[in-house]
């Protein structure tokens, strides 16, 4: 792994982004999609042999003689220099989580790239948008190999800047622009805890470097000296200020409000930015930084309970969203509150800590179907012009080939054997039944509740009844080869992924671990998905009153569900009636008629006063000559006397 | 001790300067006016001249004498009619510039009298010779001027333009 | 008697007040022109007096009185320039009446 190879991972989307952003204008949509896609082609080249030497090749440099996973520094350039301490430096960290993301972002960046020649064929922007996927794809790059908190922080809003752009691609439509505000200013305020957090950790420890810190987490625990603050260590609160931009950028409860809003984007850039990769910036961020939150239980306690209600809360919504991408982002905030729960419970006297292994195994295969289900659901769109699935229905006959690959990611969320989702989540399930059987029982209730919604979304789109496509004017077929393809892709890697060993790869403490399925839980949570997708199988395979009956039966759940629990009313009551109305109206206030008044007092006076002296000015050249000698004349005089 | 003969001499010069200063600004005609600045100009040069800058003199004569009051005597002629031969002072303006002139007079006037005690006699200095002047003129070292030449003979330049172009009918 | 410098400055002064006074008072033009070229003399001398008495090796201040002749010379010429266009459209340079230049 020599320094070239690293540094073109993360040049190479730049260079690209620079190009198709300063020259994109001058070239044709299809050389800047080309470009760009042969741009990420050979980054994501790079980007697998690195990973594969990385794992497989057995250099000392990467692992020891007892087998164990080693952290190695590519480089790690010193930046900026401000202090003996405040040093901020830009490297390349290679460890098995930043290798496995360099092969998730690549992998996921490049089938996007593929399908967009395809959906955003003829859009206008297209360059732009080839110029905002590279720089997106940078930026990513950049967060999950940095050396220090502070490099990780300088990519994780350059992440952050590049999904504003993208999710605002359609800047002529209002709603995509609050929405891309709304996306900046919920992560924005979640990273302003985050800046805390870094601030406080590397006040007290004095670096900002991952390696230092985590290698020798007591280190960092001893260098608080036992500082407390409101009634928490000094540590607990730096890691959960930390967690707080995870929060933002993962879309945890309540930071969560944006990303359904986010779907306004164009629909690839949903299922990378929204749904594989950036929006697992906070899981990665967490996982970064685990050793030292194991120092601090009570820190991932937090994590454990805000990703169980996360996930159960987005569960609940998904099951009564109508429109496709909002049930898929409601599907995401879950599945990576699962994650953030098996990291959460994780313990290294549990099995190992199996709970990391977990949430990466599940971080890894949720961004292969994920994605293929967002790419799917692209290509619904495309066809449809449409969405809501009450514009769908019956499509199995008319896209099959969408209809195989949806069906894959389906099951593998479900987590049916042998689908990728399966492995994942049943690590999960046991990390968290061995932590604490509330938390096994609740995570098992939640992947219940998956199956049903994705099920629930399968059967509406592809089953129910038929609408009247031949009246719109078009039927819908399948998609061109450029977005099949890489639909096609995914599913078989979403088929084959679990049996991936990845317990020898990705471990918190990088030591081998061998993945042993218990099969109590795995039976117990397949019989759980199986009977979801039968009452799914019940209620939508063909139109019937079901669904409405039971809707109208609960209509209290079913409605505050399907307004999100009136979260998004909530944070208009809060930002709008109190916020607004009590703190920025009477500063608004203080600044227009104090801070300006007395301003525009200075510049009124001035004005008056001008006008009333302005008869002074006769145009009389003497009159001034005069003035001016008197003038000199005094001052001399005083300046005589003084000096005598 | 001075000679009684540039005593004498300097008394002329003094005399001479203040007697034509009050009476260009005083005597009513203004191309008389122009000829006694003439006439305060060359005692000027009288006084140049007995301090030893003869070379400055010599300037003093051939621009402000040559130069500058024919170029004055020229634009009288041009912009005079015939008939106004005397301006009336207002009284006011009279009073205010008198005010203001003596008032200058009073305070520089008492600034110089009341450190006279401070000022010593002529002191000797070496014949200022023109090759000094030129080497001065033309060096690049320190206390040389070739800089401010080159800067003026730019200036004049612009200026010859200048009042081309003002002047000149449209 | 010792000429000392005071002999020198008070002519000077008093040619710097004429000066003052012809600017204040004349109306035409040209004689407000005079009045300034005696004022520009005034310190012309003093700048060569305080040469001669205090710095007798040195010829800053002779050489600055070279130059502000020269200057002087530059202004005298683009004023005139000035004050002849000024008749030619107002027919008379009388100070008076040029006093369109203000608010």
């Amino acid at each position: 792994m020599d320094q070239i190879t690293s540094i073109l991972i993360l040049a190479l989307p730049l260079c690209m982004f620079l190009l198709l952003g300063i020259f994109g204008n001058k070239m044709s949509h299809k050389m800047a999609g080309i470009l760009g896609t042969l741009g990420m082609g050979v980054t994501l080249i790079l980007a697998y042999s690195t990973a594969f030497t990385y794992f497989f090749s057995g250099n000392e440099l990467f692992v020891d003689a007892a087998g164990n996973r080693l952290q190695h520094l590519v480089f790690d350039q010193t930046w900026l220099a401000f202090t003996q301490h405040l040093v901020i430096k830009l490297g390349f960290l290679l460890d098995p989580i930043s290798a496995m993301m360099l092969v998730v972002i690549t992998t996921i960046s490049f089938m996007v790239h593929l399908y967009s020649l395809g959906y955003m064929h003829g859009e206008t922007g297209f360059q732009r948008y080839y110029a905002f996927l590279s720089l997106f794809s940078f930026s990513m790059l950049g967060l999950v190999v940095a050396t220090n908190i502070f490099q990780m922080y300088i990519f994780w809003e350059l992440v952050g800047a590049s999904s504003y752009l993208l999710i605002g691609f359609y800047y002529t439509k209002p709603s995509a622009v609050s929405a891309s505000k709304k996306a900046f200013i919920v992560t924005r305020f979640a990273d302003l805890g985050f800046l805390i957090g870094i601030l406080i950790l590397s006040f007290y420890t004095e670096t900002f470097d991952f390696m230092t810190m985590t290698n020798a987490p007591e280190n960092v625990l001893a260098s608080t000296g036992g500082a407390v603050f409101m009634g928490g260590s000094v540590l607990t609160w730096a890691l959960v200020l930390i967690f707080m931009g995870g929060m933002g950028k993962s879309a945890m409860m309540p930071l969560h409000i944006w990303l359904p809003d986010a779907m306004e984007g164009p629909t690839p850039v949903s299922a990378l930015i929204h749904a594989a990769t950036m929006v697992v910036a906070g899981v990665f961020l967490v996982a970064r930084m685990f050793p030292v939150y194991l120092m601090e239980v009570t820190a991932l306690e937090i994590v454990t309970v805000v990703g169980a209600l996360t996930a159960l809360y987005a569960a609940i919504v998904a099951c009564t969203q109508v429109d496709i991408k909002r049930v898929l982002a409601f599907s995401t905030i879950s599945q990576i509150a699962f994650m953030m729960v098996a990291l959460g419970v994780a313990r290294p006297d549990i099995h190992e800590g199996v709970g990391y292994m977990a949430s990466m195994f599940h971080l890894f295969t949720h961004a292969m179907f994920k994605a293929l289900l967002f790419l799917g659901a692209g290509a619904l769109i495309h066809a449809v012009h449409s969405n809501d699935y009450t514009a769908m229905g019956g499509l199995r006959k008319y896209m099959p080939v969408t209809h195989i690959t949806f069906l894959i990611g389906c099951l593998a969320i479900a987590g049916i054997w042998p689908f990728a989702g399966f492995f994942s989540k049943d690590e999960i399930l046991v990390a968290a039944f061995e932590n604490n059987a509330l938390w096994g029982v609740w995570m098992t209730a939640v992947a219940g509740l998956t199956s049903f919604y994705m099920f629930r979304l399968y059967y509406r789109i592809f089953w129910w009844n038929e609408p009247d496509y031949e009246h719109h004017g078009h039927v819908p077929h399948d998609a061109p080869w450029t977005m099949t393809l890489p639909l096609i892709i995914l599913a078989a890697v979403s088929v084959v992924a679990g049996f991936i060993p990845f317990g020898e790869l990705v471990t918190w403490s990088r030591e081998a671990y061998e993945i042993h399925i218990n099969w109590t839980v795995a039976g117990t949570s397949i019989a759980v998905a199986v009977a979801a997708i039968a009452l799914a199988t019940v209620m939508y395979r063909k139109e019937n009153e079901l669904p409405d009956k039971l809707a109208s039966r609960f209509k209290g759940l079913w409605t505050a569900a399907h307004h999100r629990f009136y979260f998004d009313e909530l944070y208009m009551f809060i930002t709008h009636k109190i916020i607004f109305n009590l703190i920025s109206r009477p500063i608004a206030w203080f600044d227009r008629h104090i801070i300006d008044g007395t301003m525009d007092m200075f510049a009124t006076v001035t004005n008056k006063v001008s006008y009333a002296i302005r008869g002074l000015q006769s145009g009389n050249v003497q009159t001034y000559v005069w003035v001016y000698l008197l003038g000199t004349l005094l001052i001399a005089a005083v300046a005589v006397i003084c000096l005598v | 001790m001075e000679s009684v003969g540039s005593i004498i001499l300097y008394f002329v010069i003094a005399v001479a300067i203040v007697v034509f200063s009050v009476l260009t600004v005083t005597t009513r005609k203004i191309l008389r006016s122009a000829t006694y600045l003439l006439f305060t100009l060359f005692a000027t040069a009288a006084l140049y001249f007995s301090l030893d800058y003869e070379f400055l003199g010599a300037v003093q004569i051939a621009v402000y004498a040559g130069g500058i009051v024919v170029l004055f005597v020229f634009s009288i002629l041009l912009t005079s009619k015939p008939g106004d031969k005397s301006e009336k002072l207002a009284s006011k303006k009279r009073v205010l510039g008198l005010f203001a002139a003596l008032a200058m007079l009073v305070v520089s006037g008492y600034a110089l009298v009341s450190r006279c005690c401070m000022f010593a006699g002529k002191p000797a200095m070496e014949a200022l010779t023109m090759h000094k002047v030129g080497e001065t003129l033309m060096g690049t070292g320190e206390g040389e001027y070739l800089l401010p030449f080159e800067a003026i003979s730019v200036l004049l330049l612009a200026c010859i333009i200048g009042g081309v172009v003002v002047a000149r009918k449209r | 008697m010792d000429i000392t410098l005071m002999y020198y400055l008070i002519p000077s002064l008093i040619m710097f007040c004429c000066g003052v006074y012809g600017f204040i008072t004349r109306k035409n033009m040209i004689a407000i022109l005079i009045s300034l070229e005696l004022m520009l003399n005034a310190v012309d001398i003093n700048f060569v007096v305080f040469n001669r008495f205090l710095f007798p090796g040195q010829l800053e201040g002779m050489f600055f009185t070279l130059f502000a002749i020269a200057i002087a010379a530059a202004e005298t010429a683009l004023a005139i320039a000035i004050i002849i266009n000024i008749f030619r459209v107002a027919k008379n340079i009388d100070v008076r009446d040029l006093t369109k230049m203000k608010f």
